[in-house]
């Protein structure tokens, strides 16, 4: 396994492990003291917008500690150029991930407009973006197993 | 629609220039040992503009480094 395969392994446990205990956080901080939040569009803009930067810290420190392991480990540098097929790859991945997004996104309009409740669209729209990155970071990690 | 491969010489032509290692091909043509580890192994098919990068390298026309093999009939 190159150092590119290992990369986005890592990045995929950070991803899984950042929303995982991010949810964990927003569910025991407000959601379980005040159920009735889960309908307030201020606790959801709130709870997006906190999960952006939160998420980029938190993918960056993991970069990082990977790249010092990785070093010593093994006594080679992550490749830092992206090149043509890095791009390819790239850019098959977006595809994979922007579906499954809009997927998700109208599956959130749809819950709107059948009169559910706005609990349903916000969770709909986070669990698209959630399942999205996943599958996103799978999909490249079989991309560069396969070669392309 | 026939089965299409693209075939690469570029083990052979590292050897007979001095044993030249993947990333030093890398390197004079401007990707990743990864990609140059794909290309050899018949796993990825290059850009022409790689292409012909790689048979500068080896300083060496492009129908010897590349060649295409039609498995059948293309229509």
């Amino acid at each position: 396994m190159d150092a590119k395969e290992k990369q986005v392994l890592v990045t995929l446990l950070a991803t899984i492990l950042t929303l995982v205990l991010y949810s964990m956080y927003i569910y025991n901080m407000y959601i379980s003291s005040d159920p009735a939040i889960i309908n307030s569009f201020r606790f959801w803009g709130n709870a997006f917008i906190i999960l952006i930067p939160v998420a980029i810290v938190a993918q960056i420190i993991v970069q990082i500690i990977f790249a010092i392991i990785n070093r010593i480990v093994t006594n080679e540098d992550i490749p830092t150029k992206d090149d043509e097929r890095d791009r390819l790859i790239e850019l098959k991945t977006i595809r994979i991930s922007h579906w499954i997004f809009i997927t998700g996104f109208t599956l959130a309009m749809g819950s709107q407009s059948m009169g559910m409740q706005p609990w349903v669209m916000f969770v709909t729209l986070f669990s698209s973006g959630f399942i999205s990155s996943i599958v996103s970071e799978i999909s490249r990690f079989l991309y560069y197993r396969r070669g392309f | 629609m026939s089965k299409c491969h693209i075939n690469n010489t570029i083990r052979v032509l590292r050897f007979h220039n001095g044993e030249m290692t993947q990333q030093e091909l890398a390197d004079r043509t401007g990707v990743t040992r990864q990609t140059i580890v794909a290309i050899e192994q018949g796993k990825y098919s290059p850009s022409l503009e790689l292409a012909f990068r790689i048979a500068r390298a080896f300083n060496t026309p492009l129908g010897e480094v590349f060649t295409y093999k039609d498995d059948g009939k293309s229509q």
